[in-house]
């Protein structure tokens, strides 16, 4: 094991008293004082600040936009072209068999592609990009940039405390503007199912930022438990987990992020890796299917649960892939993978914890409703 | 009070022997959710799984500290698992135990000795 990488924020969360521990490469708090029952429902029900800057910043620049974007379509099977200036979209990158390399957002920034990927992909990522893209298009990694997540329904009213600009965004718009005397590119979303942002700020003023937010009363700092719960909660998939090079975005549920232009019959259909196995299932369908899952007790179906159909005998019709306690939902909740047969909506299953088969129930994705200023 | 390895407390009341789980543990636990008892009337085996405790985090197990019988359990911790954060010295004892061997606490730490051993 190599040495772990520290973002711009560690002194700060040190100071606040996080418990920081290793996370894709890098030292990141995990819960602060609180805990991470609390950091969970405060971010609910006001506004929690997340150090992400250990995901990676990419900034994709041709000739124009139009460029880039055609470019970075052979990558992604989203519509990179159509995505308006100041937009922003999610996006998955896959691989020959139709599997998910990682999934990412992207944002068209006038005169280039501005790219946030998961921590522990953005290696691979950046060469996957450079190798398929340049030199048209130059792959630049953001190092001197740290990435922090506002998120909540008091997020608006805190950063525009600092810049009113910030409120008359809509979900999924991007701007640049000061705060607290940094340059920073804002995007109004963020992966809690709240509203929020996210906010690339200049490494060296990453902490004063940080410090004005978290002078806001309505401010907590927010550690990794926290995001883990409160992205289950909302539907949304941890890569590594819920998806991976395995699982095609129509099993993993991602078929809202592949817009029609893309699509068979589409203007720029196909095009990107692994477009046989995706178009063929979603014209065909799948075998297995991401749902949301409630366990009927108490007791937390956690990742590896295998899912049955029977409450004896029988083979594992599927397995979680995520799961733990709902702070907000107040009891268990999971999200996994389950025969296609068995994946309608109050379906009853049986998970087996330690030997015993419990009732579990195929439920609606998000298990707490989203909060986004659409 | 007595204390194991495994971050547990054994206090002795009249013949019966009290287990519950150490501030200290219940701290690196987290916030606990989920609290599965083992029923009254159970023999167990010193170092037996008795007990599961879920936090946020993770499942851990509680070991019988003894040989012996469960003779009686904390039900309302079943619908409060947050006492085990709370309370955890007095109010989120996990079950009540008739030691076969009483001479079986004396492997287990005094009050000092764990004090060294978490540091």
């Amino acid at each position: 094991m190599g040495e772990l990488n520290r973002t711009p924020l560690y002194d700060l969360h040190v100071a606040l008293g996080a418990k920081m521990v290793p996370f894709a490469g890098y030292e990141m708090p995990v819960q602060y004082a609180l805990g991470v029952m609390k950091e969970h429902l405060h971010c609910r029900a006001q506004a929690g600040l997340f150090d992400v800057s250990h995901m990676g910043q990419v900034v994709l620049r041709g000739e124009s936009y139009e460029a880039v974007a055609r470019a970075f379509e052979t990558l992604v099977p989203m519509d990179v072209l159509g995505l308006g200036e100041g937009r922003q979209r999610y996006g998955l990158f896959t691989n020959d068999g139709g599997g998910i390399e990682d999934d990412l957002m992207f944002a068209n920034r006038g005169d280039h592609l501005f790219v946030v990927v998961n921590a522990a992909c953005k290696e691979a990522d950046i060469a996957r990009m450079k190798a398929a893209l340049e030199p048209e298009v130059s792959v630049e990694e953001i190092t001197d940039r740290a990435l922090i997540a506002l998120q909540g329904p008091a997020a608006e009213a805190a950063l525009a405390g600092l810049n009113p600009a910030v409120a008359g965004m809509s979900f999924m718009d991007v701007v640049t503007v000061e705060l607290a005397g940094a340059e920073c590119w804002v995007s109004r979303s963020g992966y809690t199912g709240e509203d929020g942002y996210e906010i690339s700020v200049p490494e060296a003023q990453a902490e004063a930022l940080a410090k004005a937010l978290l002078e806001m009363d309505a401010v907590e700092p927010i550690g990794l438990g926290a995001r883990d719960s409160l992205r289950l909660e909302a539907g949304l998939c941890l890569y590594g987990n819920d998806i991976d090079t395995s699982t095609s975005p129509v099993m993993a549920g991602l078929t809202w992020a592949i817009q029609k232009v893309r699509r068979a019959g589409g203007d720029r259909a196909g095009g990107f890796p692994g477009v046989d196995r995706i178009f063929g299932d979603l014209a065909e369908g799948v075998a297995r299917k991401r749902v949301g899952l409630v366990p009927q007790g108490r007791a937390p179906m956690r990742a590896g649960t295998p899912i049955f159909a029977e409450a004896e005998g029988g083979d594992p019709i599927g397995e979680v892939t995520s799961g733990g306690f709902g702070p907000t939902y107040e009891g268990p909740v999971a999200m996994g993978y389950v025969g296609a047969a068995q994946a309608a909506v109050g379906t009853e299953l049986f998970g087996e914890v330690r030997g015993k088969r419990m009732p579990v129930t195929v439920a609606k994705m998000p298990l707490v409703p989203a909060n986004f200023k659409r | 009070m007595k204390y194991t390895e495994e971050h547990e407390w054994l206090r002795v009341e009249g013949d019966l022997v009290v287990v519950g789980i150490t501030e200290h543990a219940s701290e690196q636990l987290g916030d606990v959710v989920f609290v599965e008892l083992p029923e009254a009337g159970t023999e167990v085996t010193k170092d037996e799984e008795v007990c599961v405790i879920e936090s946020v985090k993770a499942a851990s197990d509680i070991l019988a500290p003894l040989d012996g019988e469960i003779v009686e359990v904390n039900e309302p911790l079943v619908d409060e698992p947050g006492k085990v954060n709370e309370d955890p010295l007095e109010g989120a004892w996990f079950f009540k135990m008739k030691a076969s061997d009483l001479s079986q606490m004396d492997d287990y730490m005094d009050e000092n000795e764990y004090k060294d051993f978490i540091g």
